[in-house]
């Protein structure tokens, strides 16, 4: 009945989907490193570095997309953990300046020796081998979804509640990484990194080879949330999502299944922020301000929940959007556009880009094929778990 | 724990003595109620009388006040939770259909089916053959064999009732517990709706709540009557309906 | 009221400073000193010499010849010497006070004169000789017309506790008809005798009750300064006053937090009753309720500022005029998003909050267009500035106001569901929408007032929160949280739930602050409801039953 996971995660869509990435994963870095700069087809490298954000933003977009989208649980509070990957990546750069800092402390970055750190604050153990940090971008963020998601879920905190609760959650999360003696840098947070593995953090090879990682992890974060709502697994989200206590009654556990969800959600959140760190060159708290949380759910909306895709390409037209404005003359107006793209999207477009056009599309192409050919009688079924 | 230690009652659902009140109301007052193993039985009652509630106590939503609701003898309801008492084998049809309106017919019943309910068992599942037959057969029974595919919010009112019976049973409970199941149907539909729970019966225990009158005469069985949360009478359609009591409620003095 | 009151400084809540209070006493004692033939001299124009001298002893000796000489010029000189205006040609010996209006006088005969010699310059103190010129400032104005001066002076003699104002405090207690004067001399008295070396142990016994019974911070610090040299008896009845005075002043300051904790949840409240109406009856969950609260602040800014211009002398009744106003304003507002948005959105609660989310951008962006970015002046009025004491706390009168506010804006609202038409339109529509529609209830009507109900009471909540937070684009963000944490842990639907969650939560995080600090404090607050919602998810103050879960 089901076929295999490959089959059924890949269907026409999202192949194409691959592929595009795939291909501007490869291409974009190779016309930055090959081309002359100064060619037209040269992608200059702070270009790589805002295309590479994007990246991490889409990976961000799928993990709040996969939660919200499939089992209705809007979180506000997603930016934690995409900040909480962040500071692990951080902790890691930052022992990897070693002696090259403003006080030249071979062990304590220079925040810590400013603030008189006696020494490393244990905590920051071991963020000095990469395997470790790179555990830690997984464990943290999962740890914390886990945790909460298991208190959340369990006492059946669920709609609107539970949103307010993970906003709450980031809000205290960001009073607490403000804090100096907290041990992350405070206010400033991490920054002025020198080298990743060994290869400057500045260097274009270095800027190309984080772009096709960010690709990559954008492929896998895909094919694993293919993989997940195409499966058995899947519909059970979507029967929760639909009517969860008539999914309990029929012996499903749902709290279990939220919390799976949640966590392998936080996880991919955790991914894109270790990822974005590196390309932007800073983490501090402000990436915890429920503000941005909730922005990156609008590129979910705006994309279209519950189809994968939209939230990624959502999150790449939003941002692009912001990009334009921002920097140039209509920078004060950039918020209004915003907050009318929440209300616009939520009032004409609930099903944002991909489901609207999934809606226009399906039953127009449903009607040519019948029309070829009538031995499929009851239509092309395409289940579309955005309706 | 759980499971009481010695069998003390033969009956599949066991209630007595249960209260549960919201807030100053009672909504049910010492109910006491027995169902045999292999029995179906029809509950009746006004608005309020505390129907639905008792379905929310037994499939564990409703926690009552005081109370024992046994299972099975041995296993006592009111510590367990919905999941758990749905794994024991109790299924409910609610009084709104409710299926999932966004998936196909089809995967509402398999959903439904009664295999590994784990995250685990959900994740790596593949479709075997018993799987595929159960529902092909269920699919049969609720006439819903040729729309397979659509969405089960696109069916009528009639069909979402036959298409949550069907999830009852692909869930193959012991126990069947159905609120309204002919409401909204048209006379044709009762008529087979009623034909269809007693071939179910033939297997399964069940209870049914209704309020056509026709319908529960059709069915032929034992009737409960209830009224403010507590039983007001038993016994069969004729005798419960020309009980002075019953009259008394549902007409008004 | 005189216009420098408008300038009343948000936040002054320092209880009354002895030292401005001096300064004003200078300039006018000043003033009749210029007009003032001096009567005497030798032995007065001799001190007044030694300040020339430039050495701290003779300074110290200077001070306290001149202040026992009972020459008017007395007080004048030794406040100049604190201020630095006395200064001293070292030459002629000729001492000179700089008034604090730039007018230079002889300090030894109080003639006026143009300018200073090119050789003079300020006469220089120590931190041992600022001490020296407090105490004698302190014993000059014990005998001051005004008995908030004399209390003020006493005071300060009780802090330095200075052998040489007992004569001046003697003669003063023996005078003095004051009440609360006499008390302060009394205590200023038994200071100076509890130090004084020849005084007798009966004497330091009754200062030690008498410092006692006052029960403050100075009162613990003069006993714990006592050392160990008394003599047995006083040292002990000095422990066992400090004892007493250290479990007093524990118990006023869990007054001190209790009453902080009060004035915080009123503020709670006061954000949240609004947000009770929108989200707790009505369902709605409105993420721009906080901008509701900022646009009630900038009323208010609007309201005074036309008042300052136009029509300077109704200050004091700029607030009194910016509720209604403010309830207006954000009430329409709140009509209009309702009709224009929030209709659209009902039975979509997730969809709500991002579009109200938006709408809340838009608000503050819109703000900021139009006010600037920064923070906006919101005065005081006179009625709402300062502070008085109440035993050994300060309690601040916007902080009252705002705590009494807050209560009747709640009665009225409780009153008004319950007791008007609309009140009982909204109830009805709440509990049963469709019921209510076929009694001939509009309820489309009815939701737009509840909700205008509900963003008008946010934005009167804005004109008080003006007068306590800085009235800039983000305020209402400060609130959002906070806001919803009450509603939900209150119990939503449930208005006193309102009441007891805002109190709750203020009291708690005002006695956590002292043990965990600020911030961490209210981490430990959040993460509390947090778990608090686990236990109880529905909230203090849940309602229970089937027609909840809906």
């Amino acid at each position: 009945m089901t076929p295999h996971v490959l089959t059924r995660s890949l269907d026409r869509s999202a192949t194409v989907f691959l592929l595009i990435v795939a291909g501007l994963g490869v291409l974009i870095p190779l016309s930055n490193l090959l081309l002359p700069s100064g060619s037209m087809f040269q992608v200059p490298t702070y270009l790589v570095a805002l295309f590479g954000k994007y990246v991490c933003y889409a990976i961000l977009a799928l993990s709040i997309d996969l939660i919200w989208g499939y089992c209705g649980i809007l979180s506000l509070g997603h930016g934690a953990f995409f900040a909480l990957g962040g500071y692990a990546m951080g902790m890691y750069l930052m022992r990897q300046i070693g002696s090259r800092g403003v006080y030249g402390n071979p062990i304590l970055p220079d925040f810590m020796v400013f603030l008189n750190y006696p020494s490393l604050p244990w905590y920051w153990y071991g963020f000095d081998m990469f395997w470790f940090a790179a555990l830690m971008v997984l464990v943290v963020p999962g740890l914390l979804a886990f945790c909460f998601g298991w208190l959340a879920f369990r006492s059946r905190v669920t709609g609107v509640y539970l949103s307010i609760i993970t906003q709450a959650m980031t809000y205290a999360l960001l009073l607490a990484f403000f804090r100096n003696d907290f041990g992350f840098g405070g206010n400033n947070g991490l920054t002025d990194f020198k080298d990743i593995l060994g290869f400057n953090v500045q260097a274009d090879g270095t800027r190309a080879a984080l772009f096709i990682l960010s690709c990559l992890a954008l492929i896998i974060a895909f094919l694993i949330c293919r993989a997940v709502v195409t499966s058995k697994l899947g519909k059970v989200l979507i029967a929760i999502r639909d009517a969860e206590s008539r999914t309990r009654f029929l012996g499903y556990r749902v709290e279990s299944y939220k919390l799976f969800v949640f966590t392998l959600s936080a996880c991919m959140a955790g991914v894109a922020g270790a990822l974005y760190v590196p390309q932007v060159g800073i983490i501090n708290p402000g990436e915890f301000a429920p503000g941005n949380s909730i922005e990156a759910v609008i590129w979910v909306a705006v994309g279209g929940r519950g189809t994968l895709i939209g939230a990624a390409l959502g999150a790449i037209v939003v941002n692009y959007a912001k990009t334009v404005f921002t920097s140039g003359p209509l920078a004060p107006y950039w918020l209004f556009m915003l907050g009318a793209l929440f209300i616009l999207v939520t009032l004409l477009l609930p099903k944002g880009i991909i489901g609207t056009f999934n809606a226009w599309y399906e039953p127009w192409s449903a009607k040519r094929l019948m029309a070829e050919s009538p031995a499929r009688e009851d239509g092309v079924n395409e289940p579309n778990p955005a309706e | 724990m759980n499971v009481i230690g010695t069998r003390t009652t033969s009956a599949l659902l066991y209630l007595d003595g249960v209260h549960v009140s919201f807030d100053g109301f009672h909504a049910i007052n010492n109910l006491s109620l027995t169902l045999e193993p292999g029995e179906m039985r029809a509950i009746i009652g006004p608005n309020g009388a505390g129907k639905t509630t008792m379905m929310d106590i037994i499939t564990g939503k409703t926690k009552p006040d005081e109370g024992v609701v046994l299972f099975d003898g041995v296993t006592d309801l009111t510590r367990l939770d919905e999941t758990r008492i749905a794994e024991l084998g109790i299924g409910r049809k609610f009084q709104k259909p409710t299926v999932f309106e966004s998936q196909t017919i089809e995967d509402n019943l398999l959903l439904a089916l009664n295999v590994d309910h784990s995250v685990k068992g959900t994740l790596f599942w593949r479709g075997s053959k018993p799987d595929a037959e159960r529902i092909e057969r269920v699919l049969e029974t609720i006439r819903l064999k040729d729309s397979r595919t659509k969405l089960a919010g696109s069916l009528s009112h009639g069909q979402k009732q036959w298409l949550e019976i069907g999830m009852l049973l692909a869930q193959d409970p012991k126990l069947l517990l159905v609120d309204e199941p002919v409401a909204g149907m048209t006379d044709v539909e009762t008529h087979q709706t009623a034909e269809l729970l007693k071939e179910i019966n033939k297997d399964k225990t069940i209870m049914v709540v209704e309020h056509d009158m026709t319908f529960v005469r059709e069915l032929g069985v034992k009737v409960t009557c209830l009224h403010e949360g507590t039983v007001l009478a038993e016994g069969s359609i004729d005798q419960v309906s020309t009980n002075d009591r019953v009259v008394e409620v549902y007409l008004g003095r | 009221m005189s216009p420098p009151s408008f300038y009343f400084r948000r936040g002054r809540i320092v209880p009354a400073n002895v030292f401005d209070r001096l300064r004003a006493l200078v300039l006018s004692a000043f003033l009749i000193a210029a007009f003032a033939v001096p009567a005497l001299a030798g032995p007065f124009e001799d001190a007044v010499a030694k300040f020339a001298n430039d050495e701290f002893s003779d300074t110290d000796e200077a001070v306290g010849l001149v202040a026992s000489s009972g020459n008017a010029l007395a007080f004048p000189i030794i406040s100049a010497l604190q201020d630095g205006r006395l200064s001293a040609d070292p030459e002629s010996k000729k001492v000179f006070v700089t008034g604090a209006d730039g007018k230079i006088i002889d300090a030894a005969t109080g003639a006026a004169v143009a300018s200073l010699p090119a050789g003079a310059s300020a006469v220089r103190l120590n931190n041992r000789l600022r001490r020296t010129v407090e105490a004698a400032l302190g014993s000059l104005t014990l005998l001051s017309p005004d008995p908030a001066k004399r209390i003020a002076a006493a005071q300060q003699v009780f802090k330095s506790h200075d052998e040489a104002a007992l004569p001046v405090i003697d003669g003063a207690l023996a005078k003095e008809t004051n009440k609360a004067a006499k008390s302060a001399f009394a205590e200023a008295r038994a200071a100076i005798l509890l130090y004084k070396a020849d005084a007798t142990d009966a004497e330091k016994l009754e200062s030690i009750a008498i410092i006692k019974a006052r029960g403050d911070q100075e009162a613990l610090v003069l006993l714990t300064g006592l050392g160990s040299d008394a003599s047995p008896p006083v040292a002990q009845a000095a422990s066992s006053a400090i004892s007493a005075i250290q479990s007093n002043l524990a118990l006023w300051s869990m007054v001190q937090n209790a009453w902080y904790g009060l004035s915080l949840g009123s503020v709670l409240l006061l954000a949240a009753i609004g947000l009770a109406i929108t989200f707790g009856v009505m369902g709605v969950i409105n993420m721009a309720h906080g901008e509701m609260v900022m646009i009630g602040a900038y009323t208010t800014f609007v309201v005074q500022e036309v008042i300052r211009t136009r029509y300077p002398e109704l200050f004091d009744y700029s607030l009194l005029m910016a509720v209604p106003l403010a309830f207006l304003v954000a009430g329409a507002l709140g009509v209009l998003i309702e009709r224009s948005i929030i209709r659209f959105l009902y039975g979509r609660p997730l969809e709500t909050l991002l579009a109200t989310w938006g709408l809340s951008l838009v608000l503050q962006q819109a703000v900021r267009t139009a006010f600037g970015p920064t923070n906006r002046e919101v005065g005081n009025p006179s009625w709402m500035s300062g502070a008085f004491e109440l035993g050994q706390i300060t309690i601040t009168y916007n902080r009252l106001w705002i705590l009494c506010f807050t209560l009747a804006v709640f009665a009225i609202l409780l009153a008004m569901l319950r007791y008007t038409a609309l009140g009982l339109e909204m109830r009805a529509v709440t509990q049963n929408r469709r019921m209510a529609a076929s009694m001939g209830i509009a309820t489309s009507r009815v939701d737009a007032l509840t909700f205008g109900l509900g963003s008008g009471i946010a934005g009167i909540a804005g004109v008080a929160l003006s007068q306590i937070d800085n009235v800039s684009p983000n305020l209402g963000q400060s609130y959002i949280i906070d806001s919803f944490m009450v509603v939900v842990f209150g119990g939503v639907g449930n208005l006193w739930g309102t009441l007891v969650g805002a109190f709750t939560l203020g009291i708690a995080n005002k006695f956590l602050e002292p043990v965990a600090g600020a911030v961490l404090g209210k981490i430990a607050i959040l993460v509390l409801i947090i778990l608090f919602i686990q236990k109880r998810p529905r909230g203090l103050f849940a309602l229970k039953g089937r027609a909840i879960e809906a």
